[in-house]
């Protein structure tokens, strides 16, 4: 029998494994670029993880491993580059031994995520080393004890940028600051107070990073402020956070993309626009932490376990509107029980949060809306009798 | 032959762009003992790095002019060598688009001018024929000029190829050797001070770039002088590529060639350049501004740029003057020969360029011996064009998953004659941290290969100060 083939072993995918193989599923395969297993959290040296699926605190590396150990069973393919993906998940992939074309039972797309480099926000300046990404600083600090500055400026407030403080302080490194256009923090408070008494680091808001400055390696940042320019002396630019999902394999490919979640369109079966192909995990979105990248792992693995599932011309649409950012699944289906749908705001904003079905309301709760939160909103089972379309509105 | 190490060179070349570089193998593979002299830390830092990597066909040069010649031989030139040393050639033709009826009537005018530089086959194509070949574009386009000579190429791999041809035949690489002054003693020997010490030749060779009249006043005051011009380019995603075949160019002004749309040889869009006057010769910034609008002008050319994403954007400056073309001379008196002014048309004509320096020699200065053109090196691959390393059995791993560049590449950047210098090198041999990702993925492996050879990059943690 085929194999059943899930693309990054990251926690969505190691968790999805896990879950096929206790599902009875015999053969299933994990193709994962990198020479190990784990994905990002193999890199991310503090605590904080396994907590909604271990219920423990780990660093990021004992959960990988913890991860990789409960999807044996799986056969995990290292230094394997899914170079196409085709109708029906047929898959052309490059192997240490050469080019092979898979034909699986089924495809779970795992991909993961990367944050918006420098490059692609435009930011200006000259091209010096020294600008790296929260990924990559990680990465270099805790699996290559490599230093690439001392005394960077931080962009962005997000969660993450303030993992990247944290990793500083595993290094030695001392930030000079860390910028945010919006005029408070993107995270939740306190971060900000987290990073000016116990880091040390000024968190300067409202201020707009213009240039990076610097001839081989960075030696300075054009800041803006009020109109006012200035310049703050550093030596690196970590860019935090703007995640997108990778999903470049699919541009072009057989499957809808959903330009507001830069991730494959899905079902509430996890199921893609093309019936032999899953995803889940941060491919399908922006960044959620690996716990609800786990879950959606588990999920779609479930999905992928049942005999039957409703065809895809019974889906109905569900779209995003008003202060929202993005809705997924962006499918579901009438009989399918009660389905969870999640959403980001795109900037704060308390207000409405309105399921609409063919325009009259089936669902509304007030919400105090963060772009760093994630909302939820479950369909009671049975709400959807004669809908054609459905609408999540953020009013 | 044996020379005493401190014998002067017949040749010194100084700036290792792509002209010096040209420059540097035609003198070289001509038997002489050349020096090529570069400020940076590696060859290509300076104009040469950054352009529209476009082999042109002269089309639109100003006919009977220095430029237009040199373009259609270094261009004749380039293909003749480039398949024997593993070069790419993406044959795309170009589409001068006319949007507008200003740029309608335009039109003949550019034909006439292609046939004018002996282009011969440029020839008008009507909108249908247009829209077949690119059915992208957006529904303003009128009409076009089918320009079927014109080409991408490597920019990179192209220059590094002419140096490792110079050094293979007797020539010397000098990095970090920026000239500083220079005299010429009683027997006529230029002695050179350079930042990685004292070079003594026969005859200098001003490759100089953005640095030519600054340079030409060593050997007299220089009767040009670089107004440096800005151009800003934006790349995007390789999901792009599909979008346009050709290169879409745009009816020129007066001031500009106006913004590009071309495919790139690593499988890319770019778009660009802008056309900025500026004082500085050193830094090549990008703004958001004029990123910006790149993008909004590339988006009214193909619409479907609106859902492609970024993958980087750069910077180049070009060494123009207060003159419209090459300013190429000879002079006998003072041992020196003078190649400035190349603005954005050097790749094109680099090997047109060498050869007329060489020309140039046997008029002023002595006979050389009949030319032969060197069996390789065969570069290695970076394009999309042809196989790649990934592609083949027993590649061992992919270090960046984004352009596909396995380690072994990187690993080979920093060995041979002329290893990568500084971390520019490395991309600009290799690839690797170009991709869409830029470095999100692959910093940290590159890095452990590279750290042993540029150790400025990173430190240990917890290491010394």
């Amino acid at each position: 029998m085929a194999p059943t083939v899930i693309i990054g072993a990251g926690p969505a995918g190691l968790t999805a494994a896990r879950a096929l193989i206790a599902g009875g599923v015999t053969d299933v395969t994990i193709l994962e670029r990198n020479p190990e297993a784990g994905g990002l959290p193999r890199f991310c040296g503090h605590l904080g993880w396994g907590f909604f699926d271990y219920h423990r605190i780990w660093s990021g590396p004992r959960y990988a491993r913890r991860l990789v150990e409960d999807a044996r069973g799986a056969t995990i393919r290292t230094n394997v580059s899914v170079t196409a993906l085709g109708p029906g998940g047929v898959l052309e992939i490059s192997t240490p031994q050469g080019r092979e074309t898979l034909t699986p039972r089924a495809v779970l797309l795992a991909a993961g995520i990367r944050e918006t480099s420098r490059a692609a926000r435009l930011i200006g300046g000259t091209r010096p080393w020294g600008v790296v990404s929260t990924g990559a600083f990680q990465e270099m600090v805790y699996a290559g004890g490599q230093m690439p500055f001392r005394r960077p400026v931080v962009i962005g407030t997000e969660l993450v940028s303030f993992s990247a403080l944290l990793t500083a302080r595993h290094a030695g490194i001392r930030p000079v600051a860390m910028i945010e256009e919006a005029a408070r923090i993107t995270a939740r408070r306190p971060g900000d107070l987290f990073a000016r008494h116990l880091l040390g680091v000024p968190v300067l808001t409202r201020t707009r990073l213009v240039s990076i400055e610097g001839t081989s390696r960075v030696d300075g940042v054009i800041v803006e402020e009020n109109g006012v320019e200035r310049r703050i002396d550093c030596d690196g630019v970590i860019v935090t956070g703007r995640f997108a999902p990778e999903a470049a394999l699919l541009r072009g490919g057989p499957l809808a993309l959903d330009p507001a979640t830069g991730g494959p369109q899905i079902d509430c079966f996890y199921r893609t626009s093309d019936p032999a192909i899953f995803a889940a995990g941060n491919v399908l979105r922006p960044v959620e932490h690996s716990g609800q990248a786990a879950a959606e792992g588990a999920a779609a693995a479930a999905a992928m376990l049942r005999d039957h599932l409703p065809a895809p011309a019974e889906a109905i649409p569900v779209t995003p509107a008003g202060a929202l950012r993005y809705a997924y699944p962006q499918h579901v289906f009438r009989d399918a029980g009660a389905i969870t749908l999640y959403a980001r705001a795109s900037q704060a904003h308390r207000g409405t949060l309105r399921l609409k079905a063919d325009g009259h309301t089936l669902v509304e709760r007030r919400i105090d809306a963060l772009p760093e939160r994630r909302i939820t909103l479950t369909i009671p089972e049975g709400a959807l009798t004669q809908t054609g379309r459905l609408e999540l509105e953020l009013a | 032959m044996t020379l005493p190490s401190d014998a002067p060179y017949d040749i010194a070349v100084i700036g290792a762009g792509v002209v010096g570089c040209a420059v540097f193998r035609d003198f070289s593979l001509s038997g002489l003992r050349v020096a090529l002299l570069e400020r940076g830390a590696d060859i290509l830092s300076g104009a040469s790095k950054a352009n529209s990597a476009l082999l042109h066909t002269g089309f639109d040069a100003v006919p009977g002019s220095l430029e237009s010649r040199l373009m259609q031989e270094g261009a004749a030139r380039y293909r003749q060598i480039h398949a024997g040393m593993g070069l790419p050639l993406l044959p795309t033709g170009a589409v001068v688009v006319a949007w507008n009826e200003a740029d309608a009537a335009a039109l003949p005018g550019i034909l006439q001018r292609g046939h004018a530089n002996g282009v011969q086959d440029v020839r008008p194509m009507g909108v249908e024929e247009l829209r077949a070949r690119e059915p992208h574009l957006a529904p303003e386009a009128r009409g076009a000029v089918w320009v079927p000579g014109e080409s991408v190429i490597d920019a990179w791999s192209a220059p590094l190829g002419y140096a490792l041809q110079g050094i293979a035949a007797g020539g010397r690489v000098l990095r970090n050797a920026g000239v500083r002054g220079g005299t010429r003693d009683a027997a006529g020997i230029w002695r050179l001070d350079t930042a990685a010490g004292p070079v003594a030749a026969r005859i200098v060779v001003n490759c100089a770039g953005n640095q030519g009249d600054i340079i030409e006043a060593i050997a007299r005051p220089s009767p040009f002088e670089i107004r440096p011009r800005k151009g800003q380019f934006v790349v995007l995603d390789k999901t792009a590529y599909r979008l346009a075949t050709a290169i879409i160019l745009p009816v020129p002004n007066e001031r500009t060639k106006g913004v590009v749309i071309s495919r790139t040889a690593f499988g890319n869009l770019l778009v660009g350049p802008t056309a900025e006057e500026q004082p500085d010769r050193e830094r090549a910034a990008t703004d958001t501004a004029a990123l910006e609008s790149l993008l909004a002008q590339g988006r009214r050319m193909i619409p479907a740029l609106a859902q492609e994403t970024v993958t980087t954007a750069y910077a180049g400056l070009r060494p123009a003057t207060q003159f419209k073309d090459y300013q190429i001379e000879a002079l006998p008196r003072e041992g020196w020969i003078s190649i400035g002014g190349i603005r954005s048309t050097g790749l094109t004509a680099a090997l047109g360029i060498s050869a007329h320096a060489r020309r140039l020699y046997e008029a002023h200065f002595a006979a050389l011996p009949a030319f032969e053109e060197p069996e390789g090196p065969v570069m290695p691959n970076l394009t999309e064009e042809l196989p790649r390393l990934w592609q083949q059995p027993g590649r061992e791993e992919i270090i960046c998953h984004c352009e596909m560049v396995t380690r072994r590449e990187i690993e080979a950047a920093f060995q041979g004659p002329l290893p990568a210098g500084d971390l520019g090198g490395l991309k600009r041999r290799s690839r690797c941290m170009m991709g869409r990702c830029q470095g999100f993925y692959c910093s940290r492996r590159v890095m452990e290969i590279a750290a042993p050879h540029l150790p400025d990059l990173v430190a240990p943690i917890g290491g010394a100060r």
